[in-house]
């Protein structure tokens, strides 16, 4: 495997670039594997590289039903943040920030990590006190925030609306570590780093069924043949329940939603940092990605889901918010718009954890938050597939916790997954 | 855009109503067990395909209905109203 450097690209510069290998195989499938990770997502690919890294075990196969990154992976806005507040979340969205810190080193692969800073809006002195208090509680996890005064953020982002906004602006809370980035070199670069160990990714393998005996999986059935393994572990965010249905499981406090994001035109640099607003029924978070189209979102659909298409009125919504914090955008034109399915939890928080099948592995219940967790959910859930226990960090991940009363609710909304935004 | 044929007002645009959700589910009585309303409150079906659920249309007749809808195509079969019989006793008042 050619290493991604300096010298290697002045050697292919002038040798006609005939010097690099394929980033990653092509692999037949085997009759089996120690490990079957179901979805070449970019917490699939995550584990299946941390599998290899961590805990040196290089017999494994991660089948994906389309290409690898094909899903949920291309179609979110791709922030990358820590301010979580909740025992649980804040160590383990702390963790992936850090790992997200050092990913292009570690995967030779450029994710185009850039740390901008994600700023929060303030809209009221209550809204000032909460993000002051949540912050204050991000510190015990050494997750730097500050808050920012009405004029340190015009002297940072000048394009808002500070002047006849609405709801007006009177600051900011702002995590600078955080920011953005790129979607795809993310799951290209765990693939390639994965492949490198030696683990089949195997493409166009859809998962048709669970093969069981007494009480384990021993295969999973695909149209690509039946693939035997003695550890499966799923990571199919949006279509967890029905792979759960295949093992005959019954239910999941999880329901698939559809998220929409869009990308504008290119512009000239307008926006250095990731800019989120939230108010009243108002959700946006936008940022300027390195080709210069303007990246946002908002809510998601409202209703159950598992189509992968946006609706109408959120289009309007969010076009609504945009052009009220941000009114340059008005005369700017939508590039593209698309929408992503996703597990929706009943706290809003992920699900890491043991299943009642013995050599059964659950990842699943990303909400929005699938894209920053990438690196720390291939870690802890590697973590758990190998060592067949769960980290102390992700003890409260597990299906059971409402049974046992915690409920990780950072929005504080309840039972309702269409709430967790 | 899901058009529902609202029994009350005619075919109306998605956008006049809230989603209430997996009409499936009945909660237990009060004195159930924590199992039974851990089951009711926290888990889901989360069916690809037809599902019966309910919807209010809040900018309308303010009524709950009970719609089966596919979640992966948006087509609709039936709209009904929450309440059994609801429709016939607004017709025998008028």
């Amino acid at each position: 495997m050619t290493r991604y450097n300096a010298w290697n690209v002045l050697k292919n510069g002038i040798t006609g670039q005939k010097g690099w290998d394929r980033a990653w195989r092509d692999p037949q499938p085997k009759d089996s594997y120690e490990i079957v990770i179901v979805g070449a997502g970019l917490h699939g690919l995550a584990t299946a590289f941390y599998l290899a890294k961590n805990h040196g075990i290089r017999n494994i196969a991660v089948v994906e039903k389309g290409w690898l990154g094909g899903g949920n992976a291309g179609r979110n806005t791709t922030i990358v943040r820590s301010n979580y507040m909740m025992p649980g979340n804040r160590f383990f969205y702390e963790h992936s920030l850090k790992l997200w810190e050092n990913l292009s080193h570690e995967l030779n692969f450029n994710v185009m990590f850039s740390q901008r800073a994600h700023i929060s809006l303030l809209h009221s002195p209550a809204a000032r006190d909460a993000a002051a208090r949540r912050y204050n509680t991000m510190r015990l996890t050494d997750t730097g925030a500050e808050l920012w005064d009405l004029e340190t953020l015009k002297r940072e982002v000048p394009h808002l609306n500070y002047d006849n906004a609405r709801f007006p602006i009177i600051g900011a809370a702002v995590q600078s570590r955080a920011g953005s980035a790129r979607h795809d070199a993310v799951a290209w670069g765990y693939a390639r780093g994965a492949d490198q160990y030696g683990v089949d990714i195997i493409q166009n393998c859809e998962v048709t069924g669970v093969r069981r005996e007494n009480g384990r999986v021993t295969a999973v059935e695909t149209t690509r043949g039946d693939i035997g393994a003695a550890k499966v572990g799923f990571a199919v965010a949006g279509n967890t329940s029905r792979l759960w249905r295949m093992v005959e499981l019954g239910k999941l406090p999880i329901e698939t939603h559809k998220l929409q994001a869009f990308v504008s035109e290119p512009l000239k640099p307008l926006l250095d940092q990731v800019v989120v607003f939230g108010v009243g029924g108002a959700h946006f978070y936008i940022s300027q990605s390195d080709k210069g189209g303007m990246v946002f979102g908002g809510d998601l659909d409202w209703y159950k889901s598992y189509a992968q298409r946006g609706n109408l009125p959120i289009v309007q919504d969010v076009a609504e918010a945009a052009t009220s914090i941000l009114p340059c955008l008005g005369r700017v034109r939508l590039l593209r718009h698309w929408s992503g399915v996703m597990d929706m939890s009943m706290d809003g928080s992920p699900f890491i954890c043991k299943t009642p099948v013995e050599n059964l592995y659950l990842n699943a219940g990303w909400n929005y938050g699938g894209f920053k967790a990438t690196p720390a959910s291939g870690w802890y859930f590697a973590d758990l597939i190998a060592n067949d226990r769960p980290d102390p960090v992700i003890e409260n991940f597990d299906l059971g916790r409402f049974s046992r009363g915690v409920n990780i609710d950072e929005r504080g909304a309840g039972p309702d997954p269409k709430l967790h935004g | 855009m899901i058009r529902i044929k609202c029994p009350f007002c005619g075919e109306r645009d998605h956008s006049e109503f809230t989603y209430g959700g997996d009409a499936s589910i009945v909660y237990p009585a009060l004195d159930a067990t924590a199992e039974e309303w851990h089951e009711a409150v926290f888990m889901r079906e989360n069916i690809r395909g037809m599902q019966t659920e309910t919807w209010h249309h809040v900018n309308g007749c303010r009524m709950w209905l009970i719609v089966q809808r596919d979640t992966m195509t948006h087509e609709i079969r039936s709209v009904r109203p929450a309440h059994e019989g609801l429709a016939g006793v607004l017709e025998d008042d008028r």
